[in-house]
Parts: structure tokens; sequence; C-alpha cells
């Protein structure tokens, strides 16, 4: 036990660095090379071949001598013969001596040859600044043109499997409900008593000063039930269910297993897509229904604390039949933002490529593109209710 | 050093890594019931075994990716568990491991994979990096071009011979190579062999090879070791294993797949024997 040990602390110690020794000889100068000329050394390695070029520059001719070079490998051999060829192309005749067996396979597979990595060609930073732009913007379309294309796909498929019920995916669609919808409940009723709460001590406090604090009821009503519940509901979904469909789907893919539907004469979009798009539709509205729950009852508390107002009072204050209406208003916007983060998730997630960043990427820009999409809709519906005086 | 190695062939050579009593279970299962494993210096060690032997459990216990029960391993000598973190990272610096399905990082291109490890631990310029860097593509015998591809625009092929430039990167002693022909047509399987012939030969490599190919095994492996049952049940060179009595090697070496690759290494030995046992 203890000699290799010895031998170890030994070696530790004999390690010595790359050197080198000019001598100036009859013919011209002689390079002595020793120590351990191999990648261990680092930048050592790298000063001491700049030396001996340096060295024997001006030289008439110069023997670069290897025989007290104790170790040598790809690396050693390739700074030495870039130096010996290095000053052969400046004029110098150089020439290795003293080179081992070993080492003259090493020198011979490991001999410099000139960096030929490819390279791009370099463009103006303006011109590729205005391409960029560019590029996005016709990004941006087909984005578009390849969503719109992606729902008609789904919805095609969605008809074709409507009529034919030995297609429809009952099991997955449970098991991604549960997923989706029930999993889903403790943050989004959380989130929502929170936000209720606010709305409400926000309103008791500001309204106060108009001497209006008993309207807060109606404000927590109003914006809980007709935009908030739904808007929270949503972005809550899209970050914690999109980004896993997006994810889903794009490891699939990445593994092939969707060309493995595909060539089973499955379609992959009414395999994976159509459960789980119809677990959204049916998640959405229910999570929205629970969230205006939470709201209501956030405001409730609020209102008991600090506006004085009862719980009963307060229940008695939503009984309006502008309530009913309010809510309405919201759950229908449900659905409809369920499909747009579903299809907006799936597209993403058949768009990955290879690589483990594309991925990365492609779940990013499912949670970002279905976020905005969300708020854009919602701004959408609030002109259409506002046309049709609703 | 060098000089050491090669004394006289009496004594035994020089052991770069050391396995005893080695123990690794999952669960209530043991899949590793006290192995032992000596690889030597400078050799080829192929390692064969039934599918779900373990063979891929070993390496990545003696890699350190997996918890052992009991048993020690030691690398040129040293224990591996008492190695304080900064020796072993010394040592794990000092090995190249080609992983079954390449591993190469898909969001850099291959001569960033190459250059990765040069990169954390070696304190050179970037230039020399390049130029090493494309060095070791030639060296795996890669086109230029393939420099700035990225994994998921290469052939399985070419990700093998990328994975094994960057296991060269940093110049290592041993190579750890995970079915590096499975997946390649034989005639790349074939190059790939001679490939890890020419480098193991060049760069003075020890070599521990899991394979199922018996092409490899008779083409380039100076010993092979076979696992069963959570141990080395034999180890030798090919001509002791076509010997063994054990009727799994039997099976494995002189079934259907097996006996005609004998029969060529035979022609090619200039040795016409028939096996006494057949």
């Amino acid at each position: 036990m203890a000699a290799p040990a010895l031998r170890l602390v030994f070696a530790a110690l004999m390690r010595s660095p790359p050197s080198i020794v000019a001598q100036a000889t009859a013919e011209g100068l002689s390079v002595a090379l020793s120590g351990e000329w191999t990648i261990d050394a680092g930048a050592a390695l790298e000063r001491q071949a700049a030396a001996l070029q340096a060295a024997a520059t001006d030289t008439r001719k110069t023997a670069i001598d290897l025989s007290a070079v104790d170790s040598l490998d790809t690396a050693g051999a390739w700074v030495i013969d870039r130096a010996r060829q290095a000053l052969q192309a400046s004029g110098v005749p150089a020439e290795l001596t003293g080179v081992s067996e070993t080492h003259a396979t090493l020198l011979r597979e490991a001999a410099y040859r000139p960096d030929e990595t490819p390279t791009e060609p370099r463009r103006l930073l303006m011109v590729s600044l205005i391409g960029e732009v560019g590029a996005s913007v016709a990004d941006i379309a087909a984005d578009v043109f390849s969503g719109l294309s992606f729902l008609g796909q789904v919805v095609a498929c969605g008809f074709r499997g409507l009529f034919r019920p030995s297609h429809w995916r009952l099991t997955p669609l449970v098991f991604h409900f549960e997923n989706y919808a029930f999993r889903s409940v403790p943050l989004i009723v959380t989130i929502n008593i929170f936000v209720g709460a606010i709305i409400a001590q926000q309103g008791i406090f500001q309204l106060e000063k108009l001497g209006a604090s008993a309207f807060s009821t109606e404000l927590v009503a109003i914006l809980s039930l007709r935009e908030l519940g739904v808007l929270l509901a949503s972005i809550m979904v899209a970050g914690r269910t999109g980004s896993a469909i997006t994810a889903e789907i794009g490891a699939m893919k990445m593994r092939e297993e969707t060309d493995a539907l595909r060539v089973m004469a499955l379609d992959p979009i009414e395999v994976l897509v159509l459960p789980r798009l119809t677990a959204l539709v049916i998640a959405l509205p229910i999570l929205t229904f629970l969230g205006d729950l939470g709201a209501l009852f956030g405001g409730m508390c609020v209102a008991w604390a600090h506006g004085d107002v009862t719980p009963y009072s307060y229940l008695g204050l939503l009984q309006h039949p502008w309530t009913l209406e309010r809510f309405e208003v919201g759950m229908i916007k449900a659905p409809f933002m369920a499909l747009v983060i579903g299809v907006i998730a799936a597209a993403e997630g058949f768009a990955v490529a290879g690589s483990a960043e594309s991925l990365g990427n492609r779940v990013t820009a499912s949670v970002v593109k279905s976020i905005f999409m969300v708020i854009v809709l919602d701004g959408l519906f609030a002109s259409f209710f506002v046309a049709v005086n609703f | 050093m060098s000089a050491e190695i090669e004394t006289s062939t009496t004594e035994p050579r020089r052991i770069e890594i050391q396995v005893r009593g080695l123990e690794v279970g999952f669960g209530d299962k043991l899949v590793m019931r006290g192995l032992d494993l000596d690889i030597r210096r400078g050799e080829v060690l192929g390692f064969v075994g039934a599918s779900g032997a373990g063979k891929s459990v070993l390496t990545r216990t003696i890699l350190g990716l997996l918890p052992k029960r009991a048993g020690t391993i030691e690398v040129k000598g040293r224990n591996l568990d008492l190695l304080p973190p900064r020796e072993r990272a010394e040592v794990e610096r000092r090995w190249g491991v080609l992983f079954q399905q390449g591993a190469l990082f898909s969001s850099l291109t291959v001569k960033e994979n190459i250059e990765a490890p040069m990169r954390e631990h070696l304190n050179i310029s970037a230039k020399l990096r390049g130029e090493l860097a494309m060095l070791k593509l030639s060296l795996v015998g890669l086109p230029a071009d393939a420099a700035i591809k990225y994994p998921s625009q290469l052939s399985g092929g070419m990700i093998k011979r990328a994975a094994l430039a960057r296991a060269l990167a940093l110049d290592p002693d041993l190579l750890f190579l995970d079915e590096p022909t499975s997946g390649l047509d034989p005639i790349g399987a074939g190059d790939f062999d001679e490939l890890i012939a020419t480098l193991q030969k060049t760069l003075g490599l020890t070599v521990f090879m899991v394979t199922h190919d018996l092409d490899s095994l008779y083409a380039i492996c100076d010993r092979v070791a076979v696992l069963g049952e959570g141990k080395v049940i034999a180890i030798g060179g090919i001509e002791d294993l076509l010997r063994s009595q054990d009727p799994w090697i039997r099976e494995y070496f002189r079934g259907k797949r097996g006996s005609g690759r004998e029969a060529a290494y035979r022609s090619r030995l200039g040795v016409d024997e028939p096996p006494n046992h057949l």
C-alpha cells in the first residue's frame, strides 16, 4: 500500500513544466526541449512554444531536440509542430531531432494544419439589423398563418371524430382533466381570494373619499366576475398547463414518438391534441367559476373586516340581476380562452426541433404567446359586448 | 515513467483501474454481487454480458454516476472514495467517456462541444483551443465543415465520431466506450473499430469498451471480460473464452452469429485447427 502511494508523491514532485534551452551551434541554433509537453501545462505550453519560435527566428538553421521530453500528447505535439512550421514559413529551416517512436507517431497524427473552421460571411451591422427586423415581422406573419392552419386541422379532426364515438379517447381525457382542472384548483382559488380581497380593500379606501365605499361590493362583482376571474384563470392555466402541453408534445416530437404514431396510421392531432384540448375546454370554465367564488369570498372577508358589511348583507348586495349577467359574460369567454391556449401550446409543441434549446424556446414562446393572445381576445370580447349592449 | 510500463512480461502490467468486491443494487435487487475487475494500462478491454446483466451499471458506477453499496474502486492506485474533491476532479479529467447516444450538448455546435471541457479545465488561449478542437475533429475522421453543425444535423455515425472527439478533448489516459458501434452500419462500425485501434496506439490509451459487437471483440480487444450474475465470470484473451465451457459464453461466441466470426478469425490468424468440442 505504501509503495504506490510513495511513487505517486514522487511522480507529483517530478512533474516538470515544459521548458526550452537554446544553444548556438556551428550550423545555427539547437533548442533542447524538456519537461512534460502535455495539455495539463496549459498556458505554459503556449508560452514555451512561442519562446522557441522567438529564439529561433533570424537563425540560419534550427534543430529542435526532443530527446529530453518526458511526455508528450496531441496538444504538445501540435504546438511544437506549429512552431516548427512557422519557422519554416519564415525561412528558417527547422527540424526535429531525438524523436522517439511514440513521439513520432504523435507528431505525425497531430501535425499542424491551419484552422479550417468554416466561417459565416460577415455582414454589415446595419444590414443584418434591418434583416433581422424584417425576419421577425415575417416570422409573426408565418406564426399567425401556421396557427390558423393548425386550428383548422384541429377543427377538421374534431368534426371527423365527433361522429365516430369509437374514436373518443375518454381515458386520456379524464387523465388530462384531472391534471389540468383538479390539480389547479387550490392555486387558482387562492390567488382569486387574494385578488378579490385586494379589490375590496382598495375599493373601500379609495371610494371612501367620494363617500361611495358602499359600491365596493359592486366593484368586486363587476371586476372579478366579468374580467379578472377568467383572465387570472386563463393566465395561470397558460403558465401551468400550456407549458406542460408544449413540453410533452415537444419531447415526443424530439424522440420521434409523433412519427411513430403517424406510421401506425394514427393522427397525432387526434391522439395527442384532441383529448388535451377537450380537457382544457371543460376545465377552464370550471376553474373560472371556482375562481369567481374565491374572489367573492375574498371580497366578503374584507368587506366584513374593513367596511362593516356583514356576510349576510354582502350576499344580499350580490342578489342583483346584473350580477348574473356579469358572471355569464365572464364564463362565456372561458372556453374560447382554453381553445386559444390549447391550440397555441400544441402548435408550439409540434414546432420543436432536435435540440434541448429549441424545446426551451418553444415552451417559453407557448406561454408568452398564449398569455398575450388571452389578453387580446379579452379585449376583443370587451368591444364585442359593448357593441351588442350586453 | 513510460519505461516502467513496458518492462518485463513476467511482472503483471500496471493496473489502471482496480475494482474489488463491488456491490450495487436498486431497491432490494442486487445487480453487482462482489464484482472484481482489473483494467490494465494500455489494453483494450472488451466487456460483454447479456442485456440487462448490468454492463452499463458497472460503467456508470466506476464513473461515479451511480452509488455503490460496498467495495472499492482504485484508479491508478488511488481509492476514489478517499480522494478529496480536488484530486477526484483531477482523476476525472484523465478519463474520456463516449456515451451510447453520444450525449453531445444539443445547443452547442460540434466544435463548441469539443471545446467545452477545454474551456472549463484548461488555461489556454482561444486560438489554441480552437485549433486543438479542429485537430481532434480530424483525428476522428470528421470533415472540417462538421465543426459548425449542431448535433441534430448529424447522422448517427457522425454523432459517435463527434462524441469521441469530445471524449478525447483533454487527451485522456483512459477511454470508456459504451456500445461504440451500436447503431452503425457494418462498414461504419468497422471503420469506427479501426479508428479506436489507431487512436489507442497513437495516444497510448487504455480503453474500456462495453459492446455487443462480436466483430469489435475480435478486431480490437486485447482481453474480453464476461459479466454474469453480478460478477465477472470469465476474463481473458478471445482464445481463452472460445475454450470456455460456460454455456452462456459458448452460446455467445459459438452461436449462429458467433461461429462465422470465429472461422474468419482463425483463417486470419492462419490457425485452421478445428475446435475440439464442436
